[in-house]
């Protein structure tokens, strides 16, 4: 097992893929313990959806995806959130008919633009083979923005997240910090939704974070527990979709769903001492 | 000098004016009681205090070193909060945000200044404590210190007690008094409750859309509007 591990790592393919998975999950880990507790996390699985009806009309026009796709999913992200602030339109009603609807306008524009089906798949469901090696030097940059943002940031991130009303009674911009939010979750799904598939992506915005509170009790300690959670089942993800020829965004979605699974029963024994 | 005077405000939604009239004048140390009906406006004076809600007309000025980020604010406690992974401490510190100016990361004097409001509101062994799981009594106490590293100068407080059982909220409404009394905090309450905070009041506030009444309490016990609302609620 260690030989095909190795065999594994000396694939250029199977290296960008950890590289950009690695960094993408830790991206989407660190984004994902704000939105989830805001309850925003609907506008991951939105902004995925609108990032595929993006990448289609990229591929039927023959433009390069990245450079369609990143601009698209940044407005509609604007545009997502205002809606969820917005009182009187009911917020994830509003998220649902623009995700579904980019959805079938992604794949309609596939069928009639070159009916190949290969494409849909890959772009629903992900395609390991996907990365460039322009994917990994974005990552690289995407994640290290994101890190450092979010260190020097922390304590806003937490006011804001925590409690909005007195973190904007103490003078911080609420909506600059929610839509930078939502500008580098767009970032990050886009990144990561050709290798984990549009309707897989938004898994790794919300798994990490619901696990890591299933157990922790403070934010810094759910915050560090998510990364590290995102990276691990990420890792173990991938290696065994290689291992088993099983496909790669689904089999590290199931890695996630057991880390909640396996964190659960953790919070649940502690629970009862 | 004056710590907070409101001239001719009014406040409206999508065009529809909620409250108009507000005229009120508050010194240093005073303990300021807000009442009325639902929907009389008072949470839309409060956020128009804070500087969250722009007022349609009229001023708001603060005097004597105040100014509105340097204001202790109690809010409601909203959903999201109630799950919420969150040590006590996190939250207590999450009071010196406004005190941040540029910077970014708390100082030694700003965790000292948390810690010193958590030992005076009896809280300090639960400073490793989840937020979440202490009760509704302990959870007020906690933001209550947080307000505190907000401010030395000013609470202002929205229905602080709604949810807490009777004995909780008396023991909450004596630390308000006492931080009143012997600290100077200026004290703006918006209440229903006719009992304890009503008798530590100086000054009383009746919105009903417009301000039916401001003045001492004394002058608001013997007047029409003060008659009508302590005999109505005593029927209840
Ligand atoms: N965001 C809003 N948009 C539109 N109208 C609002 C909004 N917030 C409050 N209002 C309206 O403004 C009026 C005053 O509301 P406010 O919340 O200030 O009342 P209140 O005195 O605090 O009531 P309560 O005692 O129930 O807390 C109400 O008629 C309310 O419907
Ligand atoms: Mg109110």
């Amino acid at each position: 097992m260690f030989n095909a591990i190795f065999d594994m790592l000396s694939y250029p393919f199977m290296q960008r893929a950890l590289a950009v998975g690695i960094l993408v999950s830790l991206c989407a880990a660190l984004l994902g313990v704000s939105l989830v507790l805001r309850r925003y996390s609907m506008i991951g699985d939105g902004l995925s959806h609108v990032g595929f009806g993006a990448l289609a009309i990229a591929a039927v026009a023959n433009l390069a995806p990245l450079k369609v796709a990143i601009p698209v999913v940044v407005i509609a992200a604007f545009f997502l959130l205002r809606l969820s602030e917005d009182s009187r339109l009911k917020g994830d009603s509003a998220i649902a008919v623009i995700s579904t609807s980019a959805l079938a306008f992604g794949v309609l524009i596939l069928s009639v633009g070159g009916g190949v089906n290969t494409d849909v798949y890959n772009y629903m469901f992900g395609s390991i083979y996907a990365m460039s090696e322009d994917d990994v030097v974005l990552s690289l940059s995407l994640s290290f923005i994101v890190l450092v943002l979010f260190i020097l940031f922390y304590n806003r991130i937490f006011s804001v997240t925590f409690d909005e009303t007195f973190a904007r009674a103490g003078g911080i911009r609420v909506n600059a910090y929610t839509m930078l939010t939502a500008v580098l979750t767009a970032i990050t799904i886009v990144l990561g939704m050709r290798m984990m598939g549009a309707m897989l992506i938004s898994a790794l915005i919300i798994f990490p974070a619901l696990t890591a509170m299933r157990v922790f009790k403070t934010f810094r300690a759910v915050t560090i527990a998510a990364a590290l959670i995102a990276i691990v089942s990420f890792a173990v993800g991938i290696t065994l979709s290689y291992l088993f020829d099983a496909p790669g965004g689904a089999t590290v979605v199931l890695v996630n769903l057991g880390a909640m699974l396996l964190f659960s029963c953790i919070g649940a024994i502690g629970k009862r001492k | 000098m004056a710590q907070i005077q409101c001239t001719d405000l009014s406040f409206t939604y999508d065009g529809v004016t909620v409250a108009e009239g507000i005229n009120f004048t508050l010194k240093k140390g005073d303990y300021l009681c807000i009442v009325g009906e639902n929907g009389s406006g008072k949470s839309t004076l409060v956020r128009g205090l804070l500087g969250l809600k722009a007022p349609a007309a009229g001023t708001i000025t603060f005097g004597d070193g105040l100014f509105a980020r340097g204001i202790g604010y109690l809010p409601q406690q909203t959903h999201l909060q109630k799950d919420f992974p969150a040590s006590v401490r996190e939250v207590v510190l999450s009071g010196c945000i406004g005190r941040f100016g540029n910077g970014l990361f708390y100082t030694k004097k700003e965790k000292q200044l948390a810690a010193y409001h958590m030992e005076k509101m009896g809280i300090s062994d639960l400073a490793g404590r989840c937020y979440r799981e202490l009760s509704g009594g302990q959870q007020q106490r906690v933001r209550l210190a947080r307000a505190l590293c907000a401010t030395g100068e000013l609470l202002l407080l929205d229905e602080p007690t709604a949810g807490l059982d009777p004995i909780v909220s008396r023991e909450l409404y004596a630390m308000i008094e006492h931080l009143n009394k012997t600290e100077g905090i200026t004290v703006v309450m918006v209440s229903h409750d006719t009992g304890a905070p009503f008798y530590a009041a100086s000054h009383v506030l009746h919105l009903k859309h417009s301000q039916l009444f401001f003045g001492t309490r004394e002058d608001y016990l013997a007047s029409e509007a003060g008659k009508s609302f302590l005999g109505g609620l005593s029927d209840v």
